[in-house]
């Protein structure tokens, strides 16, 4: 809440303004987070994804970014902490070409408390790249502007059509700047959606962030035992590239959704966004899509689990909605418990109570 | 890509010790990689850490199931955590005791291993000796390379001059040399008795 | 006479014998007479919090938050409920898939628990029940950072709720970060002793016990896990109270001070005898009782068995130094310490 809010104070008086945070402290900032697009301030946030409680959890998932989908930031996944380096170049950049804050999203824990090799960009070529900041308005005393003023009915509907005409315009320069950024330091990173193997793939992966390195590493493998698969990254959720993503689907036989989040309720959001996807832009038929939840609150993502996946995707036995390491007993027991008394209460006290734990009622 | 986990208790220095190696390794120009198993818990909790050393670009993120390099910095460990669970046997592995692998119990996984693949030092009584600490994590990196020449000393030195002031890197330092030489000798020791 | 009037009458007369329970001064609970030992002597004594949680070693705060929440349990029949922010204290309870409580324990937010348990305490109003009372209780950073606001409506609407804060200066549970309670000089993990001003700043950081006097509530007061017969009289007090009331418990923590787990005790005990942590009580906004200093000592005693403070005692830093035993001397006059 202060720390959004202090950016935004700090971006609205001119200066180039950076925060990072995670989980229960985005949600805390929930109502600035939603000010900041609507103010139009170019900030840059650092969002080391974590999962939300109740209960709480400390861990890597998206649910934090997911929350956030609809607040009107641009939001960027990245892979590795290289990307994470190159990515954060890129989101100044844009931020300050859009005048909309931009949110790069980087798995919490896995990534950000990774050690490994990254190369730096030079100094002077960043410069280059990212020029010193001129706000296209600012607090300023000699030329008083007040921002934040209210708006009603009658052109409401207007400046949330041109914010989301905005984004649909950051399709274009997201790519442009990655181009650009390539051209300069000779690296990929950023973009729209980026994919691996997927010429030919009869299953393709969809998934964002850390884990499309680990589905890299398993693809090696399974590429040499004669599977064909391949992943599309999604490096760009908001705003959501759906031509690019129809682009490289439209012959897949077989989509795999991998995600880290879902909607209570509803179930996969990236699924439903790439079965919209496919339906409203490219009207593609024939094509499975599967939903993969997996890695919640930061549940180990093994190689030997994603092959599972992609095993019973080969044999045409994988789910529409499947969650990947489900515990079956800890939920069959829930439920069956669930049957039995009237009101079931909070579900993570159950299953700890059915664990066998001392719990509040006991004597002493 | 050779795969490394170390399993120890928070305050005994796991993490670092992961980094220090990650970092030894960059500084031999492979690619490299190192993180914890996160958690909240705190002093004495039993805790890991992960490291993988490479020729190629890493890419996987998942934690090391199956290590070629299983470090103990506690042996303490054995009853509450299963320290062995993926562990490869034709791999290495590196145990913080003054006891033999007889009085740790642990006698019948370690035969599985081949000769000179299975080492035991006091870390922890070296590192009082020279860092005047309980802290074995820099002794056992100097055993490390020792045992895998995975990274080579003065590589670690660099690490951990990167990572600590003098004052405590040049007694770390010392510490990781010593757990060198130990191993050195022991393997030396023992080529000697066998082509005796 | 009540048996509520006896105990207070006991305890008073604990207070005028006033023996450290711990550490170089002790006298020893077995040497007592039976009615004059401390509650934690009996094996009937109350037991909010099991053995077996997972604190460091040396924990100051799990000291003192069983000792608070055992004397509120005995002194209300162990009618109590327990609302608690995110911290140390609740990570280290309730490691997943265990609990320490033997109390009802809600676990909300960071930033939230002073609503929270005016909230319970709401529903208890509403049903009728006149029982039951709340404790809230969370960490300095908890308290005087994030949950400022909600603390703040809580006294303003005067609850009925007992607010304890465990203050160890810092935010212990995310790795030492420096909050508003942080000491001037002492070095977190966000105030490195590096630069012209090594450590926490100092004219920063807001005292909340005085805050909450501000606020004129029906009682505040300070303790330390030191004295801990002061802190059980503390509670007991606090309860005989209705409406909002705060305690503050200074609380050594051996991670985040760089201090010997087997110090804590002793640690506790310089804070207060250097003068840097008052203990001290107040109704209704006015001053009522302060704890006299026994045997005053340098505030460099009390610095020099904690890392955080290690850069101060370098002759480099001897203005830092100055600047704390200029609190330590104000505390004293404020507070009537001496
Ligand atoms: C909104 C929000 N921001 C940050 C956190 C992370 N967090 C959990 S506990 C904590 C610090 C606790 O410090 P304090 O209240 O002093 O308690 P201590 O651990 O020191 O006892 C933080 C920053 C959170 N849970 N929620
Ligand atoms: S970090 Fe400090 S407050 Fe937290 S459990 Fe350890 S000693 Fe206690
Ligand atoms: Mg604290």
């Amino acid at each position: 809440m202060w720390n959004l809010s202090f950016c935004i104070g700090s971006s609205a008086a001119g200066a180039r303004t950076y925060t990072a945070t995670a989980s229960q402290g985005l949600l805390y900032m929930m109502e600035a987070v939603y000010n900041a697009s609507g103010l139009g301030l170019p900030i840059v946030m650092t969002l080391g994804n974590r999962a939300i409680g109740a209960p709480i959890n400390i861990w890597n998932d998206h649910s934090d970014a997911m929350s956030v989908r609809d607040a009107g930031w641009i939001q960027l996944f990245v892979e590795s902490n290289q990307q994470a380096v190159d990515v954060h170049n890129q989101a100044f950049k844009l931020a300050e070409a859009l005048s909309l804050p931009v949110m790069v999203n980087m798995d919490g824990f896995i990534l950000t408390h990774a050690i490994t090799r990254v190369d730096l960009p030079e100094q002077e070529l960043v410069d280059q790249f990212l020029p010193s900041f001129v706000p296209r308005q600012k607090l300023d005393t000699h030329s008083p502007l007040s921002i934040g003023a209210m708006v009603g009915p009658d052109a409401f509907t207007e400046v949330r059509y041109l914010a989301h005409h905005k984004q649909k315009e950051a399709l274009t320069i997201i790519e442009q700047q990655a181009e650009e950024f390539a051209q300069m330091f000779g690296r990929d990173s950023g973009g729209l959606v980026k994919s691996y193997f997927t010429e030919d793939a009869d299953i393709v992966f969809v998934a964002m962030g850390s884990v499309v390195g680990t589905l890299q590493d398993l693809i090696n493998d399974l590429r040499s035992e004669g599977y064909s698969v391949g992943i599309l990254s999604l490096r760009s959720f908001r705003p959501f590239p759906a031509n690019a993503i129809c682009n490289v689907l439209k012959n897949v036989k077989q989509v795999i959704v991998f995600e880290k989040s879902f909607a209570v309720g509803m179930g996969g959001i990236l699924a439903s966004e790439i079965h919209m996807a496919t339906q409203r832009y490219a009207d593609i038929q024939d094509m499975k899509i599967s939903s993969v939840i997996g890695g919640l609150g930061g549940r180990t993502i093994t190689k030997k689990s994603l092959r599972k996946i992609v095993e019973h995707a080969k044999n045409g036995q994988l789910d529409s909605e499947v969650f990947m390491d489900l515990e079956g007993s800890t939920v069959v027991r829930e439920l069956k418990r669930q049957q039995h008394e009237q009101t079931s209460g909070p579900v993570a006290e159950n299953i700890l109570r059915d664990m066998g734990v001392v719990s509040a009622s006991k004597t002493h | 890509m050779f795969q490394i986990r170390i399993h120890g208790r928070g305050g005994q220095g796991v993490v670092s010790a992961s980094e220090l190696l990650s970092v030894a390794a960059f500084e031999e120009g492979k690619y490299s990689q190192s993180f914890p198993s996160f958690g909240s818990e705190r002093m004495g909790a039993p805790v890991q850490a992960f490291a993988r050393i490479s020729d190629k670009n890493i890419t996987i993120r998942e934690p090391v199931m199956n290590p070629d390099m299983l470090i103990i910095q506690d042996p303490t460990l054995f009853q509450a955590v299963n320290v062995f669970d993926g562990a490869k046997t034709d791999g290495y592995l590196l145990i913080n005791s003054s006891k033999t692998v007889e009085q740790l119990g642990i006698d019948e996984i370690s035969s599985q291993y081949p000769k000179n693949h299975v080492m035991i030092l006091p870390a922890t009584e070296l590192a009082v000796k020279y860092i005047k600490q309980p802290k074995p994590n820099t002794v056992l990196l100097g055993a490390f390379a020792a045992l895998s020449h995975m990274v080579k000393i003065p590589a670690l030195e660099n690490a951990i001059r990167g990572k600590f002031a003098k004052k405590i890197a040049d007694p770390n330092i010392a510490a990781t040399t010593a757990g060198y030489n130990f191993v050195m000798n022991y393997l030396q020791q023992k080529t000697q008795k066998q082509g005796a | 006479m009540t048996e509520t009037e006896m105990s207070a009458q006991l305890i008073s007369q604990q207070q005028t014998v006033k023996f450290y329970q711990t550490g170089t001064f002790t006298v020893g609970n077995r040497l007592l007479d039976k009615e004059f030992r401390t509650v934690q002597a009996t094996q009937e004594r109350s037991n909010s919090i099991d053995s077996g949680h997972r604190a460091c070693q040396g924990c100051g705060q799990a000291l003192g938050a069983r000792y608070a929440l055992d004397t509120a349990m005995r002194v209300t029949g162990d009618k109590i409920i327990a609302a608690n922010a995110t911290g140390c204290l609740e990570v280290f309870t309730t490691p997943y898939p265990e609990t320490a409580w033997s109390i009802p324990w809600l676990h909300s937010l960071f930033g939230n628990v002073a609503s929270v348990a005016a909230g319970i305490s709401a529903s208890l109003k509403a049903k009728g029940d006149n029982e039951t009372r709340v404790i809230a209780q969370g960490g300095d950073g908890g308290t005087t950072d994030i949950g400022f606001a909600c603390l703040s409506g809580l006294f303003d609407r005067n609850d009925d709720v007992l607010y304890i804060c465990y203050d160890n200066g810092g935010y212990m549970n995310t790795g030492v970060q420096r909050s508003s309670a942080t000491p001037g000089g002492a070095r977190t993990s966000t105030t490195m002793p590096v630069g012209e001003h090594p450590g926490s700043s100092f004219n920063t950081g807001k005292y909340l016990p005085g805050i909450a006097m501000a606020h004129e509530i029906p009682y505040v007061a300070t303790a330390s896990v030191h004295d801990l017969h002061d802190l059980e009289r503390k509670v007991e007090k606090a309860m005989s109270f209705r409406g909002a009331r705060y305690l503050q418990i200074n609380v050594p923590c051996p991670l985040g001070w760089g201090s010997e787990p087997s110090q804590t005790i002793k640690l506790a005990r310089m804070g207060v005898e250097s003068g840097l942590v008052p203990l001290f009580e107040a109704e209704y906004g006015e001053l009522t009782n302060s704890t006299k200093i026994r045997y005053q000592i340098p505030v460099e005693d009390y610095l020099k068995s904690q890392r955080r403070f290690a850069h101060v005692l370098k002759p480099a830093n001897v203005e830092q130094l100055e600047t704390i035993r200029t609190l330590a001397e104000k505390n004293i006059r404020r507070y009537h310490l001496l």
